[in-house]
């Protein structure tokens, strides 16, 4: 097997194939992508509901009919794609070492890589939660793969705790397959999944949406017998007094998600700790020179479609890298979140002069409703750039298309805030 | 002529408007609520008729996976997803799938046919369960 390549992808879900087909449409062609699982796609194999490609194909597909259109486009292209195959280590000059149950330990070098591992679900273990620890305690990711690609119903009478979408889509999915949801709780006084999903997945079942509510404790010797669950006030404190005790047999976590980020580490990538992502510019290149990072394991998205227009973007830069394309930088401006804002990415830009706009998203810490997002440089007033939105939310990443003028104006920071 | 009023959370946008649809029988007399032309559509729609796709899996012998997913080829009925769902709980397959294929035809007299939404190639499922990586 060849062991050097121009471009080494980690990670064959949405992302690494996205970035793939965006490395070669910008003329890279000896690309090798590595894969963990033994099917390319990624998480999306096992969301099989619909809702994805709306803005990617301007029609709605399920999750793997979404995965075979990218995974199509990458076999036709001719990249190598290695499946079973985990990669152990990637080092800052671009040597990744991989383990594989057919060709044993295995060791590349690429001129660039791009880091597309996606994120991992947060467990109750991470929750804190009291009690005991018995069997039929998963997050809604695993009970999706059991019940969608090993044919396993993980539970009979179900309690869901967090309002994320893939737990919404769970109490749907149990539902559908003969099993009793008792009830989602949400420990915001809002759903962090979205409106959609709300609707579709809990109203059309009858299933209650418990808002401000939190799992406070686990009951049950070896599989669980119930849950005890708790009201909580604004600083999500469960409140004495509110405690029901609610009887199943499953309580499936839906709580939220960490970009999984052990080997970006290993390559000395600096990380953002808002993001749990790679720290990088507006080409989507890391600290680390050549290694790129896109999709969820940079920051979580909330639509494939815009993880795939994201890792094209970071393929399509390393693609440009590797033909000594990429314009020398003048100077670096900082990007900073300021009032209303969780995070931006990317954190810093590289000013050139044949920028004509730049990306950025974010996520604001709270609901706001008529709100503008303003750029504003150099702590002075006066914003360079406004983005009205009707609506905005913590469960919805937004993004807005800076001019690039903006940026070379600048002297060394912009802030991006909500008024 | 009795009338009844139902309030339709619309899903055409994040807004999420609470949207007030008055019926007298089969036709509608009144919409309010609503921020835009496209919900007011979504929301004549849901409080007549509402539509779903029905997304599942089936199961399958003889290929590389024990199930392959499913969808409806269009939109059915919201109150006849349970019925549909008792139909495809019988059905199982032989591997090869592919991607496209009609599992059932005019499910229920309903006019849409159940469709593979991935392929499954012959061999056998995975004996090492690992862990899913990430949602």
């Amino acid at each position: 097997m060849k062991s050097d390549y121009d471009l080494i992808i980690i990670g064959g879900g949405p992302a690494g194939l996205a970035a793939a087909v965006g490395a070669v449409e910008n003329g890279v062609h000896d690309i090798l992508i590595i894969e963990r699982e033994r099917f390319l796609g990624g998480i999306l194999n096992q969301c099989i509901h619909t809702g994805f490609g709306l803005r990617e194909f301007g029609e709605e597909l399920t999750g793997p009919e979404y995965a075979q259109r990218f995974e199509d486009r990458v076999l036709q292209a001719g990249i190598s794609c290695l499946v079973d195959a985990m990669v152990l280590d990637v080092t800052r000059d671009k040597h990744v070492v991989v383990i594989s149950p057919v060709h044993g330990r295995l060791e590349f070098t690429a001129r660039a890589i791009v880091l597309a591992m996606g994120c991992r679900e947060r467990t109750r273990g991470a929750l804190m939660v009291a009690g005991t620890r018995p069997a039929g305690v998963m997050t809604a990711g695993t009970a999706q793969r059991l019940m969608n690609l090993e044919g396993y119903l993980p539970g009979q009478n179900i309690v869901i705790l967090g309002s994320g979408d893939i737990g919404l889509i769970m109490a749907r999915r149990f539902t559908l397959e003969g099993a009793n949801v008792s009830a989602v709780l949400e420990v915001m006084p809002y759903s962090t999944g979205l409106t959609r999903n709300v609707v579709q997945c809990l109203n059309d079942y009858g299933i209650p949406l418990m808002l401000s509510h939190t799992v406070t404790s686990v009951h049950g010797a070896k599989r669980v017998s119930g849950v005890t669950v708790s009201e909580v006030d604004i600083g999500r404190n469960p409140l004495p007094g509110t405690e029901q005790d609610i009887a199943c047999d499953t309580l499936i976590t839906s709580v939220g998600l960490i970009p999984e980020n052990e080997l970006s580490r290993r390559a000395g990538v600096e990380l953002d700790l808002a993001t749990g992502g790679a720290i990088v510019n507006q080409r989507l290149e890391t600290s680390v020179p050549g290694v790129f990072a896109c999709g969820n394991v940079l920051q979580v998205h909330d639509l494939v479609d815009n993880v795939s227009e994201e890792a094209r973007h970071a393929g399509a830069n390393a693609a440009d890298l590797i033909a000594g394309r990429l314009a020398p930088k003048q100077r670096t401006i900082r990007v900073i979140p300021g009032r209303g804002i969780r995070y931006v990415v990317p954190q810093y830009v590289d000013v050139h002069e044949a920028d004509e706009h730049t990306v950025l998203s974010m996520r604001p810490d709270d609901v706001f409703r008529q709100a503008t997002v303003e750029v504003v440089a150099d702590g002075r007033d006066v914003p360079l750039a406004r983005f009205r939105r009707r609506h905005l939310t913590p469960g919805e990443m937004v993004t807005v298309n800076v001019d690039s003028a903006v940026f070379r104006t600048c002297a060394q920071y912009v802030s991006v805030r909500v008024v | 002529m009795s009338s009844t009023t139902r309030i339709v959370t619309c899903i055409v946008c994040p807004e999420g408007c609470k949207v007030s649809v008055s019926t007298d029988g089969d036709t509608i007399t009144a919409v309010s609520g609503h921020g835009c032309r496209r919900g007011l559509g979504y929301a004549r729609q849901e409080a007549v008729a509402p539509m779903r796709t029905l997304t599942t899996s089936v199961r399958v012998s003889g290929g590389v996976l024990s199930l392959v997913s499913v969808k409806t080829s269009a939109p059915v009925p919201r109150e006849r997803l349970l019925d549909i769902m008792t139909c495809v709980r019988r059905c199982c397959l032989s591997a090869p799938v592919s991607q496209g294929q009609v599992v059932l035809t005019n499910v229920l007299e309903l006019g849409v046919d159940l469709v593979a939404t991935r392929s499954v190639e012959r061999g056998s499922p995975a004996t090492v369960h690992e862990p899913p990586h990430g949602g």
